[in-house]
Order: structure tokens, then sequence, then C-alpha cells
């Protein structure tokens, strides 16, 4: 492939993939709309558009149109700063995710991946550990009292929860060998006797895969460890003294994490694109995608669930629960794969 | 080339985050400064072909250790450092030291620059692998070592940050 060919995929595939992260952002806030109406015997949004479906671009719209307030008594420089911090790096995380596998069109072939690094999985946690500046940035600027809690709470049950979310990996890694993406969803290909399929989950990381499902609420600052923006205590918390669109990124940003972290959910634990494939040729290239979609929208779905299900934790509760329960079971979990793991290099065949 | 652009490039950023973390007069400043340099030396890494070694940098020092260090200041509330005229003997000393220490480390590299020549991409062996073979087969001792340190050093700390009452007392009874 010469160089300017690679460029210009490179490119598309960049302008595509954000342009899909964006508008799975934009419905996701729909999805949770219409589903929290659901549970609580309500319509939801259903004025703009068929079922609502324009709301989104409504929002957006209202959201420019608003007035920009900065209040006089900000930090301005990181005031401002704050929200672009939080947006480029949700939106960075996207760059290695691989969402299907060899596509050919015409005389070219690409992954279906902007790019594939053999540290791709550092890279997400990396790029989302960076992300918790513009919370707390955003939090200590305003120079608001309700704001600085809500910018200090995140960030402390940011870090608290990174650390079991890394070591649930852990498992993981052990299992396929490699901190790229690609081959960990490659190495999840095939079924136990004929219908179970190799997925993780079904492989003996199921306790890895609660302890990031947890973890990955806390991160993404969702109830029932949605702290950092309690209402009943904080008003806010840290986006107290954002409107408009510097509001809009903070949450735009949000939905984008949780996004990222759906989509890791699917490719460490669920399989990637991996499912039963069948049909005319035309289908069956775009099934697999097709199957990394539909898992990813399940997890989303399960982020509404839950949201209007459980109710908030209390702060010390929260802290307990990361470092005294989650952290125990994660280390666990790795000496147990990594017994069994050298245990079947050492006797093939009887594990 | 453009290896050498982008390492100037990062090196130019870097040292401009070091320099301006010390004109710097408000601590949160400094603190995001020391971010940029943390960052910008991961992407010198990275030149080298350490990307292992590179998502560390982010992750533990950019992503872990900075934020508690902005914890800190933002719970402290810190506000703006004075401004002082600085001690006459750091003047005297300082200056020409650095000079001295400068000139020393140029005269050495270039004296030696038949016997030394620049890094390529991926002249280090910085992938996950050989890096796990080193920690936890060549130098496994010194590894393990370092662990029962930190462990100390842990212990240390909660000892320091519980109430004296509570250590003088000893492990609470449940019969009281």
């Amino acid at each position: 492939m010469s160089i300017t060919t690679f460029i210009i995929i490179s490119i598309i595939k960049s302008l595509a993939m954000v342009g899909v992260l964006l508008t799975a952002v934009a419905y996701s806030v729909w999805l949770e709309r219409k589903v929290s109406a659901r549970i609580q015997n309500r319509w939801g949004p259903t004025r703009v558009g068929p079922f609502g479906l324009l709301q989104p671009l409504a929002d957006g719209a209202k959201f420019i149109f608003k007035e920009d307030l900065t209040e006089p008594h900000v930090y301005k420089p990181l005031y401002i700063a704050a929200p672009m911090i939080a947006m480029v790096f949700a939106i960075t995380s996207i760059s290695v995710i691989p969402f299907g596998n060899w596509l050919t069109v015409g005389p070219w072939g690409t992954y279906l991946q902007i790019t594939d690094l053999n540290i791709g999985l550092l890279v997400v946690l990396g790029i989302t550990s960076m992300g918790v500046y513009g919370v707390a940035l955003a939090g200590w600027s305003s120079n608001n009292k309700y704001s600085l809690l809500g910018g200090l709470r995140a960030s402390a049950q940011m870090i608290s929860y990174e650390v079991s979310l890394g070591l649930s990996l852990v498992g993981v890694l052990i299992m396929a060998g490699s901190l790229s993406l690609r081959d960990i969803v490659d190495a999840q290909g095939g079924v136990f006797w004929g219908f179970i399929p190799r997925w993780n989950i079904f492989h003996g990381q199921t306790l890895a895969f609660f302890i990031y499902l947890i973890s990955a609420y806390a991160e993404t600052n969702r109830t029932p460890f949605d702290l950092p923006e309690a209402e009943s205590e904080l008003v806010a918390g840290y986006h107290t003294e954002y409107s408009a669109m510097k509001f809009a990124m903070f949450f735009m940003a949000e939905y984008a994490n949780m996004v990222t972290v759906a989509c890791l959910a699917t490719l460490l634990f669920l399989g990637g694109w991996h499912g039963p494939i069948f049909g005319p040729p035309i289908l069956q290239a775009v099934m697999p995608v097709i199957w990394f979609c539909l898992k990813v929208f399940f997890f989303m779905f399960l982020y509404v669930w839950v949201r209007w299900t459980l109710p908030r934790f209390r702060y010390d509760q929260l802290m307990a629960f990361g470092w005294k329960v989650l952290l125990p079971l994660a280390v666990a979990n790795i000496v147990y794969t990594a017994l069994v793991v050298a245990m079947r290099a050492q006797y093939p065949g009887r594990f | 080339m453009l290896h050498l652009i982008l390492f100037l490039f990062f090196a130019t950023i870097c040292v401009a985050g070091a320099v301006n973390l010390l004109v710097q007069s408000h601590p949160i400043n400094s603190a995001l400064s020391l971010i940029v340099v943390m960052g910008s030396l991961a992407a010198e890494y990275l030149l080298l072909g350490a990307e292992f070694l590179a998502a560390v940098q982010v992750i533990v020092y950019a992503g872990a250790i900075m934020v508690l260090f902005l914890i800190t200041i933002m719970l402290l509330n810190a506000g703006k450092e004075e401004r002082s005229k600085g001690s006459r003997v750091a003047t005297l000393l300082g200056i020409p030291g650095v000079t001295i220490g400068g000139l020393l480390v140029a005269w050495t590299l270039l004296g030696r620059s038949s016997t030394t020549h620049s890094v390529s991409i991926g002249a280090l062996w910085g992938d996950p692998k050989s890096i796990a073979r080193l920690l936890f087969h060549d130098f496994l001792l010194p590894f393990e070592v370092t662990s029962v340190l930190i462990l100390v050093a842990i212990m240390g700390a909660v000892v320091l940050a519980s109430r004296p009452e509570a250590v003088a007392r000893g492990p609470r009874k449940d019969a009281e």
C-alpha cells in the first residue's frame, strides 16, 4: 500500500469513527431519556421527529444558542480549558478500539480500526486516566465550594476505581498473552462443546467481568456512583458554574466515556465482533460489525437500566467498597488465573 | 529526519514545561506544567521505541501521581506564592555552578562524539515481553525487594496517618 493511500484511508477512518462516536453520544442521551421514561411509566421525548428521534439535534441547537456565561469569580484560563480537556481525552480513546475484522473494498483493504498498537489497552487506560484532569480542574477553577467538592470527589473516586479496573483486566491479559486489543479479541474465537462461545466471560473471567463492570460505572461517574454530581447535596458538582456549550462538552465527554468503556467491555469479555455469521456474502461482511454494535448497545442499555434501578451510594461506602471489596477480589482473580494458566502449561491436557 | 524533528519538538515542550513550572507563581499552574513535562517525556520514550515505558509513564506519573498532587493542592487551597528576593548565596554560587556543570556535560559529550552515536527507533527493547523478562527473570530479586520496601513505606504511612491515641491503645477489643 502506498503512503498516499494509507494516509487517505486513515483520514477516512478517523473521520468516520469520530462521526459515529458523536452520533452514538447524541443518541445515547436520547436512549437514556426514552428508557428512563419507560421505567417511570412516561413517554419521554415525543415532539421533535418520530419517537422524538430529532431531539438530540434540537438539544444541540439549544446548547449552541444559549448564553455562554463566565462568572467573574472563576479562574478563567483553567475554567475554559477544563471542558476541552475532558472532551479531547474522551474522544481520543476511541482511536485504538477495533470494531470489526479485515474489510476489503475493491483493491483496498483495511482493518476496521483507526490504528492497531501492541500496547492498545494501555493507551486506552492512559488516556482515560488523563480525563480526570478535566473534572478536577473544572471543580477547582469554578471557585465554588460545591464545584470543588464535586471535583475532589470525582478525582478521588476515579483514582480509586482505576486500580481495581486495571487489575480486573490482568486476568484477560494473561489469557490472551498480548496487550493489543485485536489479539485479545482473536484469542476469544471458537466455541466450547459446539454452542457456548469462547468469550472470556465464559472462560474463567466471570468474576473479572463483574469487577470491571462495577469499576467502569464508578470511572464514568454513573449511578450508583454519581457522587461527584449528587444533586441533593452538591447542586450539580463540578459543572455547577458551567452553562451552554461548555456544559454540553462535559455532558458529551461523559457519554463518550460510557461508549468507550462499553466498547472495552465488549472487546475484553464478550468476544468483540465474534458471533454467528450467516446469509449472503454482503451480509457476512458486515455481520461482525453488527455483532459488535449490538453488544455495545447492550452495555449502554444496562447503564440506563442500572441508573433508574439503584439508589446512590454514600461516600464512605463507595470508598470502602472500592478498596476493601473490589481490590482484593481483583487480586484474587489474578492469582487464580495465573495459577490455572501455569498449570495448563505444566500439565497439558489435564486442566 | 522526521525522528529528529519530533525529538526536538517534544524536547522543546519538555524544557518549556520545566521552565514554566519554576516561573509560575500559582501551585496549580506549576503542577499542570509538570504534567506537560511528564507527557512529553512519554513521547520521547515512544520515539526510542520504549512503548510500554511510555504508556506506564502516562498512566502512573501523568495520570495517577499528578492527580494526587492536584488533589493535595486543591484540599490545602494553596494560594499564590509570594516572590522573595532570593538569597545572595544562591545567586553567587548557583549561576556559576550551573554554567560549569553544563559546560562539563557538553565537553564530555563532544569529546566522545566519535564513540557515541544517536539512537534510532526500536534500538532499545521496549516491548512489554522483554521488559517482563528483565523484571521477572534477570532482576527478580531486586524487583521483589523493592516491592517489600514499598510495602514497608505504605505501612509507615498508615501508622503516621492514624491518630496517635489509637496506635497507643493497640487493636480495639470487641468486649469493650
